[in-house]
């Protein structure tokens, strides 16, 4: 199986955008609302991961 | 005054969901496609499958469940069942051999993170499909 290596970002991307996939089609009962709630999952992921990523940035001086 | 004892709703009988769910548990998806939910089966086979893959192609770690400490237990026997929670992706990878050791780094760290969570994923899929076949749910 070949290796791969990721960036601590590409990573987290990729782990946002795999859940959020599964929590837009378990959550939701019309298929536009799987739709927004999947983008609106993966916005929100992609903000706490800049927004921590700052704040870890910052506190660490 | 009279009282009525509320009557709770039958539970639906075990053969309308549970091969369902059983099959949701061993293929991520496959209770939806047997529910002919195609689409949204489709689309849990493949996150999940690929958030396995690319946690055995970062070489993640899989859980044994340890006893010690309590939050030792916590972590290892919580691995494992998030582990064993993929199916049939978790008992091919241990058929075929893989075992990675828990390594320092943060690419097999990831790697494991993302083998536990296809695996909690999929549970979500499978109270999804428990919902769908007792008709709870479109």
């Amino acid at each position: 199986m070949p290796k791969m290596t990721l960036s601590h970002f590409e990573a987290a991307i990729l782990f946002s955008l795999f859940t959020s996939v599964v929590m837009g089609v378990v959550t939701k009962n019309t298929d536009r609302d799987r739709l927004h709630y999947g983008i609106y999952t993966f916005a929100c992921f992609v903000v706490a991961l800049v927004g921590l990523g700052w704040l870890m940035y910052l506190g660490h001086g | 005054m009279a009282t009525q004892k509320e009557r709770k709703p039958l539970a639906p009988p075990a053969s309308e969901w549970a091969p369902a769910l059983a099959l949701s548990w061993l293929v991520p998806g496959g209770g939806h496609l047997l529910l002919k939910k195609t689409g949204r089966g489709l689309l849990l086979m493949a996150a999940i499958t690929s958030m396995f893959l690319c946690g055995l192609m970062m070489r993640g770690a899989m859980f044994e469940p340890q006893s010690g400490d309590l939050l030792t237990t916590l972590i290892n026997v919580g691995g494992f069942i998030g582990n064993l929670a993929s199916g049939v992706l978790y008992l091919l990878s241990r058929w075929l051999g893989y075992s990675q050791p828990d390594v320092a780094g943060a690419v097999h760290d990831y790697g494991t993170k993302f083998l536990v969570t296809a695996g909690l994923l999929n549970i979500l899929a499978m109270v999804d499909t428990y919902e769908i076949a007792i008709r709870r749910k479109d």
